[in-house]
């Protein structure tokens, strides 16, 4: 075979794969980029991108009744609940991802398949269960009350929701971490210990350094569904904590998807900003001591 | 000279396979000691012993006269180079050299001082920013080398350091090495599986197989007066004969009664006996204390290596004379190249090279890494030879 018809051959096996590409992914973000800009007529405005940075609300923050800016306390809220998700997701789950990748082939499986059998379950349902053990007379208060300990109340308040999000993104901190720790070469552990580290200071010299690619994408595929999240807080929260994922589906509900689409648009932007800085930060060498 | 560090009947084995075998060895100050032996006999083991990433089932490591068998590797005063040089790829040639001085603190100023130093001692002076992944084998094992070195360790354990390189560079770092153990005056544990390596640049070769050490001694005594059959069939070629001593100064072997040097044995003792192939003599086939029939001619350069049948056993002999394949030949060998050996458990198993090719066979069952060095050492000669 020649190298024409090597290439003709090499772009036709791609096409069904770039038609799917195009059709589910480019032709959906460009609708959303058209409603954004569009009212409902489909006239060009920039209304629904403002509308999103200056409509204000009353709100009653226990002084009394304050105007702010109802999307930027939304996506703050949303911002804080993320991130907190993400920073409990990483402390659990480094070290859970180096002890699996130092434990024996067989424990690393079943550690892996032990984290992985909750994904094979319906996000919804992993969120009705934690209802469930939560509710003020659900299982956990349940427990407690039969051990004669104080039940509490977790429903309805932002610890149940950071809960449930740490409960789903979990697997996917653990695992590009987990990855990365596993192709890490012993030898150099090695070498660091003989070179005068003890423990901690290999873990802080050697394994940080090493494993940051690894922190950085989990750190990405946890913060950024945890911030578009929305039924988890509905449910959890008692639909209490409006985050902006509830504001979108509450505005594509009502029917007003141009604002939907600007509310999208604009988290999408800021999230490709944050991820075009944390490959800047995951490309640069790192040259610490 | 004072001795370092002292082994004491170490056993050591891996699920149930034991890797060492009530091994014994003393390491004096400012030598250059060897390690020497085929893939699994122990080697690597004994230096991870020494440099604390393995704890003997039991025995005693003194180091200085203090027992540090249960001192971590980061609190002993030895440092490693490792077989793939284990560099941190995240940090520049300048921060790997220094990665131990920062752990104990030591001031900046005198860190770029003992940096500066050592990069010029290894030759990689103006270095110090390069990443070392875009370094080549040889730069990366100096770095290696310059970082085990900084600290300044009582004692180096390399452990096959050289095997990675090709082999004109693996000779330049040879003459490199032994130049920077003389200059530090630091003593350097080297293990490798290459016998002329070993030759070449130790103080004392440690000779070990199957979890024992076989022999231990100058290079000269190695080669010279190898204590059993693999010894001398490792070091170097041999031809290996079953003899039996007369008397003092008189062997026989190959149907032939021998003048020799060597003394000591119980009349009629069975021994082996060891003649190196460039210590055989070809002369006319009728001045020759054994006659045979060259059956085949290899030309390897400096020398001729040729395979003699003398009644069924094939020699090996290295000569500058040309013979012709079927040519009969007398050979004569003074009685200072006859060298006597005790039977041991190796007795049989090698020196005839009859089995040349089926030698080559078990030597590649060495790991991948060293199996290219072998087929680059050894394939030439033994494709020739299976080829007539």
């Amino acid at each position: 075979m020649n190298r024409k018809t090597n290439a003709l051959v090499q772009r036709l096996t791609l096409t069904p794969y770039s038609v799917w590409a195009a059709l589910f992914i480019v032709v959906p973000l460009v609708f959303v980029a058209y409603y954004a800009f569009t009212d409902s007529a489909f006239h060009f405005t920039t209304e629904n991108i403002s509308r999103f940075f200056t409509a204000t609300s009353q709100l009653d923050d226990g002084t009394g009744m304050r105007e702010v800016h109802t999307y930027l306390v939304i996506f703050m809220r949303s911002l804080k609940l993320a991130v907190i998700s993400t920073v409990i997701c990483l402390l659990m789950g480094y070290p859970l991802a180096y002890i699996m990748a130092r434990a024996s082939d067989r424990t690393q499986k079943i550690l892996l398949t032990l984290i992985m059998i909750p994904m094979w379950m319906n996000f919804l349902i992993r969120t009705y269960a934690w209802m469930t053990i939560l509710q003020d007379t659900g299982i956990l208060n349940g427990f407690l009350s039969a051990v004669h300990l104080r039940t509490v109340h977790i429903i309805g308040t932002e610890s149940a929701v950071i809960i449930g999000m740490v409960y789903d993104y979990f697997p996917y901190m653990v695992l590009p971490i987990y990855s990365v720790m596993a192709k890490l070469d012993v030898k150099l552990l090695e070498a660091a210990s003989d070179l005068g580290c003890p423990g901690p200071s290999v873990l802080r010299r050697v394994i940080w350094p090493l494993s940051i690619p690894g922190v950085l994408s989990g750190v990405t595929m946890v913060l950024i569904p945890s911030i578009s999240t929305f039924y988890i807080s509905q449910k959890l929260g008692n639909g209490k904590f409006f985050l902006i994922g509830d504001a979108i589906e509450g505005q594509y509900v009502a029917n007003n998807l141009h604002f939907a689409a600007a509310i999208a648009f604009i988290l999408m932007v800021i999230l490709l900003v944050c991820m075009a800085l944390m490959q800047k930060l995951a490309n640069r060498k790192i040259i610490v001591a | 000279m004072r001795k370092i560090i002292e082994l004491k009947n170490i056993t050591k084995s891996f699920d149930g396979e034991v890797v060492l075998d009530n091994i014994s060895l003393d390491i004096y100050d400012n030598e250059f000691i060897t390690l020497l032996g085929p893939s699994g006999c122990g080697k690597t083991t004994t230096l991870r012993i020494i440099g604390g990433f393995e704890t003997p089932d039991c025995g005693d490591v003194i180091f200085m006269g203090e027992d540090i068998k249960d001192v971590p590797p980061y609190k002993r005063n030895v440092n490693t180079v490792f077989q793939r040089y284990a560099l941190f790829p995240h940090l520049n040639v300048f921060e790997n050299v220094a990665f131990s001085l920062r752990e104990k603190k030591v001031p900046k100023d005198e860190i770029k001082r003992k940096v500066t130093e050592m990069l010029s001692l290894v030759a990689l002076k103006g270095f110090e920013k390069r990443s070392v992944t875009s370094l080549s084998g040889g730069q990366q094992q100096r770095v290696a080398i310059a970082r085990a070195l900084v600290n300044q360790p009582k004692v180096l354990l390399l452990d096959e350091p050289l095997a990675a390189l090709d082999l004109k560079l693996r000779k330049d770092m040879q003459v490199e090495l032994k130049n920077i153990q003389k200059a530090t005056g630091i003593t350097f544990v080297f293990v490798t599986h290459d016998q002329e390596e070993a030759l070449s640049m130790s103080d004392t070769v440690v000779v070990m197989s199957e979890g024992r050490i076989q022999q231990i001694g100058t290079p000269v005594d190695i080669y010279n007066e190898p204590t059993n059959a693999f010894v001398a069939d490792f070091i170097g070629e041999s031809n290996i004969l079953d003899g039996v001593m007369l008397e003092d100064r008189k062997v026989a072997f190959a149907g032939h009664v021998f003048d020799c040097v060597d003394a000591g044995f119980a009349k009629r003792e069975p021994v082996d006996v060891v003649v190196r192939p460039e210590d055989v003599d070809i002369v006319p086939e009728d001045k020759g204390q054994l006659q045979g029939v060259v059956t085949s001619v290899t030309f390897l350069g400096v020398h001729y290596e040729i395979i003699v049948d003398i009644k069924g056993f094939k020699w090996m002999i290295q000569t500058t004379d040309f013979c012709d394949v079927d040519e009969k030949i007398g050979l004569y060998i003074e009685p200072d190249a006859i060298h006597i050996m005790k039977k041991s458990e190796y007795s049989g198993m090698f020196g005839d090279y009859s089995t040349y090719s089926d030698e080559m066979e078990e030597i590649g069952e060495v790991e991948i890494g060293e199996l290219a060095e072998y087929e680059e050492q050894e394939a030439a000669p033994a494709e020739s030879e299976t080829e007539k």
